[in-house]
């Protein structure tokens, strides 16, 4: 019976999970395509010392400790995972423990002892976030959901920690009783000496249901958390590691060039163009003005963002009171991806348009629109506010450029609306007349005779 | 001195040993000048040979495309580029870190490769090879806080040389609480320095001038035209001006050369 039920809850989980996560892998390929291949012998060295070494993190020691506690516990349970897996499907008890003998004593051990680390890192946050309020975490962008979804996870880190110790203090104490079917996982480091203390007293039928109340908390909250995560920002714990991988190697200093205007600006000074024109016919748009005209990995960046907000703490404008805060920026291109993911999906030919108006069968991320942008979620006041000074970027422990979507959109507001702040208009003049930022009437060479 | 141009040392079929950028703050900032000034004493002095661009020089064009546009950015980079390789120019000199980065870093995709280096990492080489010698004097003991430019710093990873150049002077080097890696921005970059601030509680410059007054140094020590601007107007706002000074460090090289 609990057999069935095992099988019927995990496929059933499987397959939602598949189904959100196809959703939001096609949600990141609606972003255009950017050569983030090479170098892999770099990549690889950023997952190992950023991704799983967690270099990044230790900017900051106390969140980094903690935070490193509730890691290191979820990356050893998942060998418990495995194993309640195999118990599940197979109406086994402890398959592993026969086999791995003391090995299997000190895998358990170190999970009860990580586990307990990340109880501690659970309070600790629940601590920092509702009553210390550090201020990066209590920031406005994250009222609301972001808020709640944060505390829906520590939560559930409680429930599965809860689920780990009753599971294996029971049995630890069912050990003594039944020692047939229940197999020794020898002197485990915390619940062979709390279970007895806690369950000693209880009889044998109410200490199976306890175990096997405990196992099956243990299991519902990972299956819970599959569930949850297409919808949660702690998608990190996956993505984190493609996200790290694909994150660029070239420079901070060089912004992405674009040949797509070099015939023109060639043309225009005289200088032979090896650069083909771009224009077909009609005028082309340049930059980002939705998530179509950014790149997968800038997408891929929003979905890997955890909201911690370390890059929004360093932002001068955001210290200094500007509405800029870089992690809005991401929450705002996942949001806005989740909404044109959902529209497309739904195949409501409302959302489709084309330019020659001929009649549209099928909506696709090629003729859809449904009026709104990337400027409907982000304010001019909030991309002309950056100093492109790459705080945001060098704080970010996953390796997100909150500066290059910013920098799209400008783009896309000067090249394409011929808009942005007018205070930049005279410098651009100058440029474009004088070759100086600012219109001057002496000779750039000038100061050479006072010297 | 003298200071020639490329197109006056090659008329004369002289090889320079490098092309100093001198950049638009450079050319025409009367207080960015006096850094020009200083550091191309510092070159004579060094027996450097030298040329700049002068007027065949323009904006990198890094204001223009961190504002967004594309277009004014390649049309000046690539006269630059064309004017560059037209000198055969191999290695290039400049005082403002955002000439430094773009001609750095944005240039070789539109043609132009050149080895760049910033005049402090250049005086760093000089003072290493013995070209130059200084002694602490003026700065001996004084206490001194640097600002790392975000484009010299966090985007072109240099936080040494210039400390390096300021453990030389023998200064008392106080590092403000958000230095190196998380050093906080002037205010200036990404074209902030050509318009006014978006709305908000409080200036960049000023965040950052309190920051500095608060290792209670009385030189503040930068590698950047608009930097210095940024934190001495700082400095005004906070009545400070007469009490603590912004100086770039070539300025404080020059005034302790041997």
């Amino acid at each position: 019976m609990q057999q069935i039920i095992f099988i019927l809850l995990f496929g059933i989980t499987s397959f939602f999970a598949y189904r959100q996560f196809s959703k939001i892998y096609r949600n990141i390929m609606l972003g255009k395509a950017t050569d983030r291949s090479g170098d892999s012998a770099a990549r690889w060295q950023n997952v190992v010392l950023v991704a799983f070494g967690q270099k990044k993190m230790f900017k900051n020691w106390i969140p980094a400790i903690f935070h490193l506690f509730i890691y290191v516990a979820f990356l050893f349970t998942q060998i418990e995972l495995i194993e309640i897996i195999i118990d599940g499907v197979f109406g086994v008890h402890r398959f592993f423990a026969p086999f791995l003998g003391g090995l299997y004593t000190l895998i358990i051990s170190s999970i009860e002892v990580l586990s307990l680390l990340a109880l501690v890192a659970t309070f600790v946050f629940l601590y920092r976030r509702n009553l210390l309020k550090v201020p990066r975490l209590v920031k406005s962008e994250l009222n609301g959901w972001p808020k709640l979804d944060a505390n829906i996870i520590l939560i559930g880190e409680l429930l599965l920690v809860t689920g780990i110790f009753t599971m294996n203090g029971a049995d630890s104490v069912l050990q003594w009783i039944d020692p047939t079917h229940y197999p020794s996982t020898g002197s485990l480091a915390i619940s062979s000496w709390v279970g007895p203390a806690v369950f000693g007293g209880m009889e044998p039928e109410s200490l199976m249901l306890t175990e096997r109340i405990g196992w099956w908390l243990h299991l519902m909250v990972v299956l819970g958390f599959i569930t949850y995560l297409p919808y949660s920002k702690h998608l990190h714990i996956f993505l984190a590691f493609p996200n790290v991988y694909f994150s660029k190697l070239t420079s901070r200093g060089e912004m992405e060039n674009m040949p797509e205007i070099m015939h023109e600006v060639k043309s225009m000074l005289g200088i032979e163009s090896d650069v083909p024109p771009s224009t077909d016919g009609e005028l082309p748009e340049f930059g980002a003005k939705d998530i179509f005209d950014l790149s997968w990995a800038n997408i891929l960046n929003a979905y890997t963002c955890t909201e911690c907000g370390r890059c929004s703490a360093v932002c001068p404008a955001n210290i200094t009171g500007k509405k800029l805060s870089p992690r809005k920026i991401m929450m705002d291109i996942r949001d806005r991806a989740e909404e044109v993911g959902k529209n497309i999906a739904s195949g409501d030919l409302k959302y489709a348009k084309t330019k020659d108006n001929t009649e549209i069968k099928t909506l696709t991320a090629d003729n859809y629109d449904d009026g709104k942008s990337l400027f409907d979620y982000i304010s001019r006041e909030e991309l002309h506010a950056c100093t492109t000074c790459n705080a945001c970027v060098e704080a970010c422990p996953v390796m997100i450029d909150p500066l290059e979507p910013i920098l799209k959109m400008r783009r896309y507001e000067i090249l394409t609306e011929s808009a942005g702040p007018p205070d930049w208009t005279p410098m651009f003049t100058a440029m474009e007349n004088g070759g100086c930022v600012w219109q001057m009437p002496v000779e750039r060479e000038a100061w050479r005779e006072e010297i | 001195m003298t200071v020639k141009t490329m197109a006056e040392v090659s008329a004369s079929g002289i090889e320079v040993e490098v092309l100093f950028w001198v950049g638009c703050a450079g050319s025409f900032d009367a207080r960015a000048q006096k850094v020009t000034k200083a550091f191309s004493q510092l070159l004579e002095k060094a027996g450097v040979s030298f040329a700049i661009l002068g007027n065949e020089e323009m904006c990198t064009g890094d204001p223009a495309r961190r504002a967004g546009n594309e277009f004014i950015f390649q049309m000046l980079a690539l006269q630059n580029i064309n004017t560059l390789n037209m000198y055969g120019v191999k290695k290039i000199v400049t005082a403002c870190p955002h000439c430094f980065n773009t001609l750095k870093n944005e240039y070789p995709a539109l043609g132009g490769n050149y080895e760049v280096v910033h005049h402090t990492q250049f005086l760093q080489g000089l003072l290493n090879d013995g070209r130059l010698k200084v002694e602490g004097g003026a700065f001996k003991g004084k206490k001194i806080t640097y600002h790392d430019s975000c484009y010299l710093g966090r985007i072109n990873g240099e936080y040494e040389a210039p400390r390096h150049l300021l453990a030389d002077l023998e200064a008392d080097l106080v590092e403000m609480k958000r230095c190196k890696t998380t050093g906080l921005c002037c205010g200036a970059g990404g074209a902030q320095m050509f318009k006014e601030d978006e709305p908000g509680d409080k200036r960049i410059n000023i965040e950052r001038a309190e920051e500095a007054l608060s290792t209670d140094a009385t030189i503040v020590a930068a590698n950047c035209p608009f930097c210095i601007t940024m934190i001495t107007d700082g400095m005004k706002a906070k009545d400070k001006q007469d009490d603590v000074m912004v100086m770039d460090i070539s300025e404080m090289i020059l005034r302790s050369v041997k």
